[in-house]
C-alpha cells in the first residue's frame, strides 16, 4: 500500500481520539489510582449501612484516610459486613469506632472513624464492632412518633403511627 | 396520487407499501455493505481517505461544539447545584451528561450535519452525474468501491469525535466551574472520579456513539444512494438524510440508555 499525506492526519486524527477515551478513563473515571497506595484491610459490622455504597470515604477529622472497598452481607450476625481499605501510612487504635455519616442534606454517606485510647494498633484482617449504624429517616420518625405518643398518653395516636414504621425497625 | 381520488384505505395500503419496499431496500443494501466490509477493509487506503475526509474536518466543529456545551452545563449547573449547597458535585454532573448522552448524541446530530449530508450529496450528484451507471458499466461495483469505504470511514471516526468530544467538554466545565467560579479543583476531579465508572458509563457512551456512527452513516449512504437523479432529488435526500438520522438516533439513544443504564 502507498504511503499518501492523508496517513499522517488520520494518524493524528486516531491519536487525538484515543488521547480524549484516556482521558476520559485516566482523568473522569480514575481507572488507575485505584490503588494510589498500599493500604491495609479491616472488616467493620453495622447493624445497618443505610445508603453507603462501594468506594465511598472513610474520613477521619474530615480527611479520607481510605476507602470502602466491599460490602457483604453476613448470615449469621445478620450484620452488614463492610471491608475497608485504610492506607498504610495512618495507624489509628484497635478499639477505634465506627459511624456512617451523611455529608450535608442530601450528599453521599461515608464513614467516619473516631480514634480510640487503645495502645495497640489496628492490623489488616482485624474486625471492628464498635460501630454506630446509618440513621434511616423511617427509624428517626417512627422513634420520635414513639416518644410523643408516649407523652400524650392517647390510645388512638399509637395504632395508626406504628405500622408502616414498625415493619422496618429491626431494634 | 391517481386522478381517480382513491379511498383513503387504499391510500393508506399505498403509504405502508411504499414504506415497506423502502425498507427492504435499506435493508438489502445494510446486508450487503456488511457482507462485503473484509474486502473494503482490506482496501485501507479508501477508508482512511474517507477517515480523514469524515473525522479530521469534524474535528474543529466538533471540539469548539464540545467546549462550548461543557461551558453551558458549567454554568447552568452550577446555578441549580448552589441551591442545595451541592456545587462540588458539578464536575460529576457534567462528566456524566456528557460522557453517558451529551458526547454521543450531540456528535451523532452534528456529524449527520457536517459529513452525513456531504456523503447524500456527494453520492446523489454521482448518481446524477450517472458515474455509479458508469462504474457499473466498468465492472466496477459502486457499493463496493464508493459506498463501502464511506461506511466503515465514518463508523470509524464517530467514536473517536464523540470522545473528542466529551472530554472538551469536561475541560470546559473545568473552565467555567474551577477557573471562573471558584470551585475547589480537588472536590471536582474527586466527585466526578468516585461517580463516573469506566465501563458503565465511559464505555456504554463509546457503544452508544458506534451504534450512532452506524445509524448516521449507513442513513446518509442509502438516501444519496437511493435519490432521485436530478438536483431536486439531491437537495431533498440531503434534507431528509438530516430529518431521518436525527430522529434515528434520538430514538436509538432513548432505547440505549433504557438498556444500558435501567438497573
Amino acid at each position: 500500500m502507498q504511503r499518501s499525506k492523508t496517513d499522517l492526519w488520520v494518524g493524528l486524527f486516531v491519536l487525538i481520539g484515543a488521547a480524549a477515551i484516556l482521558f476520559l478513563a485516566l482523568k473522569s473515571a480514575n481507572l488507575l489510582s485505584l490503588n494510589f497506595d498500599s493500604s491495609y484491610k479491616v472488616t467493620a459490622k453495622f447493624d445497618n449501612i443505610g445508603g453507603l455504597k462501594p468506594r465511598a470515604a472513610v474520613k477521619s477529622a474530615g480527611v479520607v484516610i481510605g476507602r470502602v472497598e466491599d460490602i457483604s452481607f453476613d448470615d449469621k450476625s445478620y450484620q452488614a459486613s463492610v471491608q475497608l481499605a485504610m492506607e498504610s501510612k495512618y495507624v489509628f487504635p484497635k478499639d477505634s469506632s465506627l459511624k456512617i455519616l451523611t455529608s450535608g442534606l442530601l450528599g453521599e454517606q461515608y464513614i467516619g472513624i473516631q480514634a480510640g485510647y487503645s495502645d495497640k494498633n489496628m492490623a489488616s484482617g482485624d474486625v471492628i464492632k464498635q460501630t454506630q449504624s446509618a440513621v434511616v429517616l423511617e427509624n428517626l420518625i417512627s422513634q420520635f412518633l414513639y416518644s410523643k405518643a408516649a407523652d400524650t398518653s392517647t390510645p388512638p395516636a399509637t395504632p395508626a403511627a406504628t405500622p408502616a414504621p414498625g415493619s422496618t425497625d429491626k431494634k | 396520487m391517481s386522478q381517480k381520488k382513491p379511498s383513503f384505505i387504499s391510500n393508506l395500503g399505498f403509504a405502508v407499501r411504499q414504506k415497506l419496499v423502502d425498507l427492504g431496500h435499506a435493508t438489502r443494501l445494510f446486508m450487503q455493505l456488511l457482507a462485503i466490509s473484509g474486502s473494503a477493509l482490506k482496501r485501507f487506503g479508501l477508508v482512511r481517505d474517507q477517515i480523514f475526509f469524515l473525522g479530521n474536518y469534524s474535528l474543529a466543529i466538533i471540539s469548539v461544539s464540545g467546549l462550548f456545551v461543557g461551558f453551558v452545563l458549567g454554568l447552568q449547573g452550577y446555578y441549580t447545584l448552589q441551591r442545595y449547597g451541592s456545587s462540588e458535585a458539578l464536575g460529576l454532573l457534567v462528566a456524566l451528561s456528557l460522557v453517558r448522552e451529551l458526547g454521543p448524541v450531540i456528535t451523532a446530530l452534528l456529524f449527520a450535519g457536517r459529513a452525513g449530508t456531504a456523503l447524500t450529496a456527494e453520492i446523489g450528484l454521482m448518481k446524477a452525474g450517472e458515474q455509479l451507471s458508469a462504474m457499473e458499466m466498468m465492472a466496477v461495483d459502486p457499493v463496493r468501491r464508493i459506498l463501502a469505504p464511506r461506511f466503515w470511514g465514518g463508523i470509524m471516526a464517530m467514536p473517536l469525535l464523540a470522545a473528542v468530544f466529551s472530554a472538551v467538554g469536561v475541560i470546559g466545565g473545568w473552565i467555567v466551574g474551577v477557573v471562573m467560579i471558584g470551585i475547589d479543583a480537588g472536590s471536582f476531579w474527586s466527585q466526578m472520579q468516585s461517580g463516573v465508572d469506566v465501563w458503565r458509563d465511559v464505555g456504554n457512551g463509546i457503544v452508544k456513539s458506534f451504534v450512532f456512527g452506524v445509524t448516521v452513516t449507513f442513513v446518509a449512504l442509502y438516501q444519496g444512494f437511493e435519490a432521485q437523479p436530478t438536483p431536486e432529488g439531491v437537495s431533498r435526500a440531503t434534507t431528509r438524510t438530516v430529518v431521518v438520522a436525527s430522529l434515528a438516533v434520538l430514538g436509538l439513544d432513548f432505547l440505549l440508555t433504557t438498556l444500558m443504564f435501567s438497573i
